[in-house]
């Protein structure tokens, strides 16, 4: 067994100064005892200070916590190509819910809240074209729910995107069902406006052998709180959970990751990283991984790290790793985040390259091993213009 | 035909205990076809006069002027300075993550020359200049010189240096931590660099094995800040001889009285 604990690796930390930071790693309570249900009642209202809570702005979550109810409703398009089925299905409908249950209230009041739910179900032992969902905000000031599921059937071979956008408060639960054998890639970006609150949870199930490659990308909106959480119903499960943000003055970006290991012989690796500017950008990554006793031969890693560009800007990052049995391939995390780097600034303009473009590259350079397992490439070319203008936007 | 005039510099490094003056009167002027090269202890400043002039925001010029034919280098923003033909090659060039070799390459070539290199000849340009310094073609896809050892650092800051063709080229300490034969191939890189007679080197080194490959026409004894003899390539003979000692004695008296 090989446990690693890194919480300063080369490069970054090397020249960081300020910016604020904070890393923890021992959790307060076992994640194994973390409270999860459907009913929204089963909650306590959330006042800020719970564990869970805690870095979550609750002022700004439009009541979801509080028992918001929903005036408008979000606009959920599929695109799709043939083989997969795309259905629009009632609260009552009995596939829903088996991928995991509400860990937060929101996540419950999401759950209760629905009306409608999308299900699409990717064709087994089949490649099919990428499905793209487009999930489109109710409008300023409206308060809408969702609730999706994605469902990749034995042997399926499938690229789903799903892309927020738009205005409005809105939570919801998408569930990822990876059946046996199944490789699904899913790329989840919240690329909402300005004013948008978006809580979302995400729950992955993964079969035997099933391999499950799940990016975030977060860049818009004001409050957006995602919490994908994946776990194994065999052996041999594969995840790989990436995410990229970008925060700018103002927004609060918070990613909670937890996998948990039951089963043996399972892997997963987290890798976030984000980019921070401006007065009052937060950013916030927990990421829980439990290694339970029954999940011998498990290998998994989890690495965050975020880049500070401006004062007044703070990003937390919490790893938390708790291995219950000893019979382990190998359990690592590290974390740091950092000032921007002015030695490699330098060393790029010391050979002609002006300033502006020096510090795209470096930017780019630090998303670059993200970018580069985006392998759709409209949605690859997207994210590249879309880093572009938030360094543009101040002029970085 | 290049000059760089330094004259009376003086710089200053702002640590936390305050303004540390480190370059305390440099007198140096190099013309093109000349090289020369700047001898010293370790701590005399040689690094310090090479980052002030490639125009390193740590340090503070308080007096004093470097001029690029003529122009004030001082003003310039050390991008410009680069544009404008000075070339620093670096005693601890910096690892830039995820921005690949190839990319920085073109992307400081199009920068130096004001054009993009047409693809094609680019390609080819950058093959052989890389093979002309044993460098393996892998390298271009590697990250800027992350995880490189030390040599091949050095091997990638001659391979820029012969790719931008600056009007100065400044080498710190580029011989230390290469052994023999990549002290003979990095050598020969800078002895092409240098083959137009239309530049100027500033080579900064600890010691005078480097000498033996590239010949200098002037040879600086560097100490406590400032150049404390000068001389033909005899000089570096007596310093091999010799050692600093005789200079480090000085220094200490100076700053003593
Ligand atoms: N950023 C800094 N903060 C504090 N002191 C500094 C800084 N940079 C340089 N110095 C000091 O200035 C002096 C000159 O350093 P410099 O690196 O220029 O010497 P050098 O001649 O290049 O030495 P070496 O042969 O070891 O490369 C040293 O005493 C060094 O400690
Ligand atoms: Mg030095």
């Amino acid at each position: 067994m090989a446990v690693t604990t890194e919480q300063q690796q080369h490069g970054l930390t090397a020249h960081s100064h300020g910016g604020a930071e904070k890393v923890g790693t021992a959790p307060v309570s076992s994640r194994a005892d973390h409270f999860t249900s459907f009913d929204v009642n089963a909650f306590e209202v959330p006042g800020g200070r719970e564990e869970i809570w805690r870095f979550t702005p609750m002022k700004r979550l439009a009541n979801l916590h509080d028992g918001a109810e929903a005036t408008g409703t979000a606009t959920v398009e599929v695109k799709a190509s043939e083989g997969v089925s795309v259905e629009t299905v009632g609260r009552d409908d009995q596939r829903l819910g088996v991928a995991g249950t509400p860990g937060d209230r929101v996540a419950a009041q999401a759950w209760t809240s629905f009306t409608e739910a999308t299900v699409i179900t990717l064709p087994g032992d089949a490649k099919v074209e990428p499905t793209v969902v487009t999930v489109t905000g109710a409008g300023v000031g409206e308060v809408a729910y969702g609730h999706l599921q994605v469902h990749a059937r034995q042997f399926a071979e499938a690229v789903v995107v799903i892309d927020h956008r738009g205005s409005g408060v809105y939570a919801d639960n998408i569930e990822f069902v990876v059946e046996d054998g199944a490789h699904l890639t899913v790329v989840a970006i919240q690329d909402w406006a300005d004013d948008a609150v978006h809580v979302s949870s995400h729950h992955a199930k993964l079969g035997r052998d099933a391999t499950f490659r799940h990016t975030v990308i977060t860049l818009g909106g004001s409050v957006v709180r995602l919490t994908p959480v994946v776990t194994y119903g065999g052996r041999g499960g594969d995840a790989e959970l990436l995410g990229l943000y970008f925060a700018d003055e103002g927004q609060h970006l918070e990613h909670r990751t937890f996998v948990d290991h039951s089963a043996s012989n399972c892997r997963s690796n987290v890798v976030y990283k984000g980019a921070l500017q401006g007065e009052g950008a937060h950013t916030v990554w927990i990421g829980d991984v439990l290694i339970r006793a029954a999940a011998e031969g498990t290998e998994t890693f989890e690495l965050n790290r975020n880049l500070v560009l401006t004062d007044g800007a703070r990003a937390d990052s919490v790893p938390n790793l708790e291995i219950e049995t000893g019979e382990i391939e190998g359990a690592g995390h590290a974390s740091a985040t950092g000032r921007f780097d002015d030695e490699q600034l330098f060393y790029l303009q010391a050979r002609g390259i002006p300033e502006d473009q020096a510090r795209r590259l470096v930017v780019r350079g630090f998303f670059h091993e993200i970018l580069l397992k985006i392998t759709v490439p409209e949605v690859r070319e997207r994210l590249e213009a879309a880093i572009e203008a938030e360094l543009e936007a101040v002029g970085v | 035909m290049a000059t760089l005039e330094i004259k009376d510099l003086h710089v200053s490094v702002n640590t936390d205990e305050g303004s540390k003056e480190i370059l305390k009167g440099v007198d140096l002027t190099i013309n093109a076809g000349e090289t020369h090269a700047i001898m010293g202890p370790n701590g005399s400043g040689k690094s310090t006069l090479s980052y002030a002039i490639a125009g390193h925001p740590k340090y503070e010029i308080t007096s004093g002027s470097v001029l690029l034919d003529g122009e004030s280098v001082l003003e310039m923003t050390v991008d410009e300075r680069a544009r404008a033909g000075l070339f620093l090659a670096m005693q601890y060039p910096v690892e830039v993550p995820g921005v690949s070799m190839s990319n920085f390459l073109r992307t400081a070539a199009t920068a130096v020359r004001g054009e993009a290199p047409k693809l094609r000849h680019w390609v080819k340009e950058v093959k052989e200049a890389m093979s002309d310094l044993d460098i393996d073609p892998a390298f271009a896809e590697r990250s800027v010189n992350e995880g490189f050892s030390g040599g091949e650092k050095k091997r990638h800051e001659i391979l820029q240096l012969g790719l931008l063709q600056p009007k100065i080229a400044i080498l710190d300490e580029t011989d230390s931590g290469l052994d023999v034969d990549a002290l003979r191939v990095v050598s020969e890189g800078v002895n092409r660099y240098k083959q137009s007679g239309e530049v100027g080197v500033m080579l900064i080194t600890h010691y005078t094995r480097i000498l033996k490959y590239i010949s200098p026409d002037f040879v600086h004894v560097f100490a406590n800040g400032r150049i404390a003899e000068s001389g033909g390539p005899e000089l570096a003979d007596k310093l091999e001889a010799e050692g600093y000692v005789k200079y480090i004695g000085k220094a200490e008296a100076a700053s003593v009285g």
